[in-house]
């Protein structure tokens, strides 16, 4: 699968990552290699294989691990905000949101 | 360096006391920073009052009482969080990020006495083999500084082999714990997925994480991971399975087991020092007792590719949550909300996180999952039951750890693919969820450490300590690093 800078430039926006020209240039043909890499398990016959969703052991998948929905303490307003790069008010600030 | 029960044995005669032992693992910390960039946070203060804490309570003679670990110093990967301390993930989007919570993993260990030394560095985020990808600067491998420490965890394989602390705690997705005790020549376990909670471990690929143990030897691995291991209710991908006397299997000798080899993971594009070291293991086991066989992994070449789609996938999914609001690294002068998510993850993240959240963001993009995605678990089953069978004939198989010794800085940091092949022998264990181990099995020409891997069933953590000890006391590596404390 070929894959151009413009898909890189496409995966960078879903991705939510801005890159440099650079970046772009460096990164086209090096996930372009990946990506031919990877599609070497084409030659595996998979039709009837069941995916292994999640890394569970069977003994980690007889688990029960739901509990009662019971209130329980959290972190709390002021130390959740503590690391916060712009807390304001109670709240996290962020830039506009519509432009 | 002492081992944890021969110092916890001094501490109670009065021997040697908690604050000693602190001072002097602190003190190699800081001494050689320089050298090896080792520790991002060094914590003096807290480990001196710790240790001081722990003094008292000896002297108030509470001996018999004192929980298992008590002043044993320990060094932390800088991805597990510690309340009070940095976790950076080798990160500047992270960067001196404090956490409000202890890793479970944390909690326990303190609860068991232990003295935390610092926070070690590691590839941002836990991606990578050589340490080169961390945003403070690589780790130097204490046998050669011009070499890699290997990763992603070199920070704490480094701090146990240089003699800094007797433990430390690292992650392991790909090999990240076992390929740079490899590279170092120290113990290094990733325990079976689900045996230790991954609560304050931060997330990278969520099916594949697990938290492991770096030692001198087994049995203090076995030591650390019988603290840490076991059903914790804020991961429930923990599983309901008791947790064995690791000590005691570590005591039991190897006759009779059955070790399998595969020939073909012996073949090509192995290092032919390490061949030949892991074929003199091979005999020392046979000598040793175990029953050599021949076991087939015909899926195992297929491991990097199912790998790089799965790791990558879950770490685009991860990562998502940096985005400068909540805590971490913010980009200034974004006017808009989207922008500011852009620049701040272009800003924070280096690189190879970067090609690694495309490479994900792509596999899983809508017209590709099938192709990618879901072929890739579906290979991952065939892996599994690779082991399955091959675990009907044995009771552990035996691999080289990694493909060479340590390789020098910049040899393949321009060439992903070349760097991702080092875990070639280590990520099979991840997407089949079983545990391995790393043991020292002999020292190159150049003077650099070789390991052997042994790979286990689901829960046999104490199969494979069982089998590194026997293997440790019977050939102890007579060998030490160039820079040690």
């Amino acid at each position: 699968m070929p894959i151009s800078e413009s898909d890189i430039e496409k995966i960078a926006q879903l991705a939510h990552l801005e890159i440099t020209d650079d970046e772009r240039r460096m990164f086209a043909p090096q996930i372009a290699e990946i990506v031919t890499y990877v599609e070497q398990l084409n030659e595996i016959d998979t039709g009837s294989v069941e995916p292994a969703l999640g890394g569970l052991t069977p003994a980690g998948e007889r688990t029960e691990s739901s509990r009662a929905d019971e209130v329980q303490p959290s972190l709390g307003q002021t130390v959740a905000l503590d690391q916060a790069p712009d807390a304001a008010a109670g709240h996290f600030r962020v830039p506009k949101v519509l432009a | 360096m002492s081992t944890i029960v021969e110092t916890i044995g001094k501490l109670m005669r009065g021997e040697t006391s908690a604050r000693a032992q602190a001072e002097t693992a602190v003190s190699a910390a800081e001494k050689l920073n320089d050298e090896l960039n080792a520790f991002l946070e060094i914590d003096r203060p807290g480990a001196l009052k710790r240790a001081a804490a722990t003094d008292q309570k000896i002297n108030a003679g509470e001996t018999p009482a004192l929980p298992r670990l008590s002043g044993i110093p320990i060094a932390i990967k800088d991805n597990i969080c510690v309340r009070g301390l940095q976790t950076s993930c080798g990160s500047r989007i992270l960067g001196p990020y404090k956490p409000p919570y202890n890793a479970t993993a944390i909690d326990r260990l303190l609860d068991a006495g232990v003295v935390i030394i610092g926070k070690t560095n590691c590839d941002e985020f836990a991606m990578g083999s050589s340490n080169e990808n961390s945003a403070f600067g690589p780790v130097k491998n204490p046998w050669d500084p011009s070499r890699v420490p290997g990763g992603s965890s070199g920070g704490s394989a480094a701090a146990v082999a240089a003699g800094i602390v007797p433990v430390a705690l690292g992650s392991d997705t790909g090999g990240s714990v076992r390929q740079p005790a490899s590279l170092c020549g120290v113990i290094g376990v990733k325990p079976t997925y689900g045996r230790v909670s991954r609560y304050g471990l931060v997330a990278f690929g969520s099916s594949l994480d697990q938290i492991g143990v770096f030692a001198q030897t087994a049995a203090d691995a076995a030591v650390v991971l019988q603290v840490i291991a076991g059903r914790d209710p804020h991961d429930a991908t923990t599983a309901d399975v008791p947790v064995p006397n690791y000590i005691g299997e570590t005591e039991k000798n190897v006759a009779g087991l059955r070790l399998g080899v595969s020939r073909t993971l012996l073949g090509e594009g192995l290092d032919s020092e390490v061949r030949a070291s892991v074929e003199k293991a091979i005999d020392a086991y046979r000598a040793l007792g175990a029953e050599i066989v021949d076991v087939d992994l015909p899926h195992a070449k297929y491991a990097i590719a199912v790998y790089y789609i799965i790791a990558t996938a879950e770490a685009s999914s991860n990562l998502a949550r940096y985005d400068g609001v909540r805590y971490g690294f913010r980009a200034e002068e974004a006017p808009a909300l989207r922008e500011m998510y852009r620049k701040t993850r272009d800003e924070g993240f280096g690189p190879e996180v970067k090609r690694r959240i495309m490479l994900g963001t792509y596999v899983l993009s809508a017209g590709y999952y099938d192709a990618y995605y879901l072929k890739a678990q579906q290979v991952r089953t065939l892996i599994k039951n690779d082991f399955a069978a091959a675990f009907a004939q044995c009771d552990a198989v035996l691999t080289p750890t990694a493909p060479s010794p340590a390789f020098r800085f910049g040899e393949k940091v321009d060439d992903p693919l070349a760097m991702y092949l080092n875990d070639i022998y280590t990520v099979t264990a991840n997407l089949a969820g079983i545990p391995g181990i790393s043991v020292p099995c002999g020292v190159s020409a150049d003077g650099l450490p070789i390991g052997l891997q042994l790979l286990g069933p689901y829960w046999s953590e104490g199969l494979l300590f069982r089998l590194a000890h026997a293997y440790q006391q019977a050939h102890p590596l007579n060998a030490q690093p160039k820079i040690h404390a």
